[in-house]
């Protein structure tokens, strides 16, 4: 009898082919079965070591010839006849090389990374459609299809990376679809958009502070918040050379009429706040270099954006050829054309403004339903979205966003769970409404001197940028470019009122008044986040700012002179501390060396020799960092811990600045927790004997070395998901507040 | 002698189909030739298993050995096996043996029923 043989072999063939057909669990999120098989899974992915990356783009796709070189380091080279075959091109080897990560960045701008994630990822997608991310790309695709000369560039660009979409198999699919077990989806101009608004969100969105402020003024003075988180710090190096003079502004604002009883003077707790934001310390570096400060006499001009680092980059490098235009630099994924780069006649790069250009208004609802909204003395309808978030693995959630006159409805009762007493909130984002901000770099691409440069960015709108300028004739110039509101002075620095037109925004400053240079005496110019201009810029401009870098960066620059290549790279990676090297001064003379347990006696020492290099191997950083860290735990936390909601301690800078003025802090420094007073020598000693007691337990870990302790990585785009993807333990130096800004690894928490 | 025959009629042919259809097709090839060729269960099942296990073996260290590892170590690391490209292709090759060996076990055993 061989029948149930027969059927036991039969059932478990079919039980193993069934098993291996399709996921187990969240832990093995692909069907291993498909994914081992060398013919189909993740080997078609191990690329010959020795692969020729030569392209095969069918004719019948491209209006004339096209060529693509890859050099040594695998940067394609395009060569096109015209315009469209070259942004095709470009959108199939964005695909080529990046599709996965094209694909995630823009589902998630779009909060749809519960498709890819599952349940993890719904809060994440419900703050993205709150904020409007989908909302503000169809505005600004709505506009690029007005003009098209403009949309057939980007429509080019779509159909080069559906063209390689569309040429994928199973087994030639990039290894990421494989292991999440999904399938690309095609491209669009609006996807293009999204990407755009995700790198609005990035350097644009968690620029502002409102919710904290409007926090931290429910504990403290106007007094004490102006002090401790000043809009012009005293030791700031503005990106417009301080002593540039500006026109008198012809500001049109009326103040509300009920603007202290009402904003200033009725501030509270606000618990409200993003669950995902943004790092703040997003920032770039570039400067330019004056012929007359370089060994070769032309400018020489350099850019570092600090964008997380991640495998891959989001960067991608590339040329682009036509018989009209030839350019080199940095393109992003997802988009088309240069972003950062140079062409025959000119360079230019970019860094973030920090400005605020986000505001939250208080919504009153008439009943839960959100139908309806109290403005201007009556009840007027919102338009309202019902977001459906489609889950991997389960079924479909859904959320309504109810949208004001100021924006969307960001938080209310049903999101996020920390609103308890709270109103609505709605945000008015300049991102939400913008023009083709992708077509100022098509015109820079082909700018061929200053006046092409200046118009082809003036139409750029957001995020706001420092576009840093050289030109071969040897102009150099910078603006800070973008379209901000013309703000009264404290507008939307708390959260405002939003029962009447009064608070909205009533304008914006003219192009023509944003900060800029050109040329300036001292031979450079320079941007690293900082506040554009000194208080002199007759506008109220908060944001933001971040000041060191750029200190150091002057400090540098202004000591330097016929400047090479190769100097400009070390500054690149300058591992300079300048700002502990204005600190510690202030530590070591507040120091009572009688005071101090035995083990901090012997760090004293060590940092007392340190000539604040923060370079991998440096020792004083740490010891640094640890006693900074104590310090500022001791100075703020009594007083800000009485705030109900997490709030920002003020900035290292500022401590610095406030210590050299006042060693009591405002009498923050202090312990209000004490019946006695401490001083800032009490503090700073017993911070010292702190630390010591962490360092010793760090010099046990062996990690008393910088880079050991900070430990820098870079991880691919799934993080933790793929920590075997990641490079870790990497031996660089450098700090949030060094030109070098490779700071701490933050914990990675997969999306 | 018949062994070695099938063997490589389910190596070579689950190759070719492999080229075109999803990777259970592994099992389908196995099924028919096992059905073709007559061998006890025992050599029937040692047939499809060593052939697609010596093919999956014989490819995944043919990539890998152009990859220079660089894939096998990262994908070894997130299966929790430790970067050993070398025994992940042996898992791989197991796997693809065991489908194809049950396969052609119930093939021979349809065989004899139908005798």
């Amino acid at each position: 009898m061989r029948l149930l043989p027969f059927c036991f072999s039969l059932l478990i063939t079919i039980l193993l082919i069934f098993v291996l057909n399709r996921p187990i669990g969240t832990k093995v999120p692909m069907p291993l079965g498909s994914f081992l098989s060398p013919q189909t899974g993740f080997w078609q992915n191990a690329e010959d070591t020795a692969f020729n990356y030569s392209l095969d783009i069918l004719q019948a796709d491209l209006k004339g010839n096209a060529k693509v070189y890859f050099d040594e380091r695998l940067v394609p080279h395009v060569f096109a006849e015209n315009d469209e075959d070259l942004y095709f091109i470009q959108g199939y080897l964005h695909a080529k090389f990046r599709l996965f990560q094209m694909d995630l960045q823009t589902k998630a701008a779009e909060g749809r990374a519960s498709e890819i994630a599952g349940p993890v990822a719904i809060n994440y997608d419900k703050e993205q459609r709150r904020l409007g991310m989908k909302f503000a790309a169809e505005n600004t695709l709505h506009v690029v299809e007005q003009d098209a000369p403009t949309l057939a560039r980007y429509s080019s660009y779509t159909k080069g990376v559906n063209a390689y979409i569309n040429s994928l198999a199973e087994g030639t699919l990039p290894l990421e679809y494989k292991i999440l077990n999904f399938k690309p989806e095609q491209w669009t101009n609006l996807r293009t958009m999204l990407l755009l608004k995700m790198m609005a969100k990035m350097l644009s969105s968690g620029t502002e502070h409102d919710l904290e402020n409007t926090s931290l003024r429910a504990i403290l003075t106007s007094e004490q918040f102006n002090l401790l988180y000043p809009q012009v710090p005293d030791s700031l190096h503005p990106i417009v050379p301080k002593g540039t003079t500006f026109p008198k502004p012809m500001h049109d604002y009326q103040l509300p009429e009920n603007v202290d009883s009402a904003y200033f003077l009725n501030q509270r707790a606000v618990a409200a706040r993003s669950q995902y934001p943004e790092d703040k310390d997003n920032g770039s570096n570039n400067w330019v270099v004056a012929g007359s400060k370089t060994a070769s006499g032309v400018p020489i001009l350099c850019n570092d954006p600090h964008l997380e680092l991640s495998l891959p980059s989001i960067w991608y490098e590339m040329q682009l050829t036509t018989p009209e235009s030839n350019v080199y630099g940095a393109t992003l994924p997802g988009s088309p054309f240069v972003i950062i780069g140079f062409n025959d006649s000119i360079a230019w790069g970019v860094t973030n403004s920090q400005r605020d250009v986000k505001d939250y208004y208080i919504i009153k609802f008439k009943d839960n339903t959100k139908q309806e909204y109290w403005f201007n003395n009556a009840w007027k309808p919102a338009q309202q979205r019902i977001e459906e978030i489609r889950v991997k693995g389960q079924a479909s959630v859904f959320d309504t966003v109810a949208y004001t006159i100021f924006g969307p409805v960001i938080y209310d009762g049903a999101y996020a769970d920390t609103v308890t007493h709270q109103e609505a909130l709605a945000v008015q984002w300049m991102a939400h409404h913008t023009g083709d901000d992708g077509g100022a770099f098509y015109k820079l691409n082909r700018a061929g001197n200053y006046n092409d440069y200046v118009s082809a960015i003036k139409d750029f709108e957001c995020p706001g940028q420092n576009f840093v300028f050289a030109s071969k004739s040897g102009d150099i110039a910078i603006w800070q470019q973008g379209k901000f509101p013309d703000r009264w002075q404290g507008q939307g620095q708390y959260i405002m009122p939003g029962q009447d037109s009064s608070y909205l925004w009533q304008g914006y400053i003219p192009q023509s008044e944003n900060p800029h240079a050109l040329n300036p005496e001292r031979g450079f110019l320079e941007s690293a986040n900082q506040r554009p201009a000194d208080g002199t810029y007759p506008y109220f401009i908060p944001g933001t700012y971040i000041t060191p870098r750029a200190n150091a960066i002057e400090h540098f620059l202004s000591n330097m002179s016929s400047i090479s290549i190769q100097n400009m790279m070390e500054l690149q990676n300058n591992n300079y501390n300048i700002l502990a090297s204005q600190m510690l001064p202030i530590f070591l003379s507040n120091t009572n060396e009688a005071a101090l347990t035995p083990e901090a006696r012997t760090y004293l020492n060590t940092i007392k020799r340190w000539d604040f290099d923060a370079g991998p191997n440096a020792v004083g950083q740490t010891i640094y960092q640890f006693w900074l860290d104590s310090l500022q735990r001791n100075i703020w936390s009594d007083e800000l811990v009485k705030a109900a909601t997490k709030v920002p301690v003020p900035e290292e800078q500022r401590l610095m600045e406030l210590l050299k003025i006042d060693s009591t802090a405002l009498g923050f420094v202090d312990n209000k927790n004490t019946p006695q007073v401490e001083t800032l020598r009490d503090q700073v000693t017993a911070s010292l004997n702190g630390a010591a007691a962490m360092l010793a337990q760090t010099e046990k870990e062996g990690k008393l070395e910088w880079a050991l302790f900070k430990q820098p990585a870079i991880y691919h785009l799934l993080k933790n998901n793929l920590p075997s993807f990641a490079r870790t333990n990497l031996s660089v130096g450098g700090a949030g507040s060094v030109i070098n800004a490779i700071k701490k690894a933050m914990v990675q928490v997969g999306e | 002698m018949k062994f070695f025959i099938s063997l490589l009629a389910i190596a070579i042919l689950s190759f070719i189909v492999g080229l075109y259809a999803p990777w259970w097709s592994i099992a389908l090839v196995a099924f028919i030739i096992s059905l073709c060729i007559s061998q006890t269960p025992g050599s029937s099942f040692l047939s499809g298993f060593t052939g697609v296990f010596l093919l999956w073996l014989i490819l995944a260290l043919f990539i890998n050995a152009a990859n220079g590892g660089i894939l096998a170590n990262r994908i070894g690391g997130m299966l929790g096996i430790g970067q050993s490209p070398v025994l992940l292709a042996f898992i791989t090759a197991v796997v693809g043996g065991l489908v194809a060996g049950f396969a052609a076990l119930t093939a021979s055993y349809l065989r004899k029923k139908i005798k």
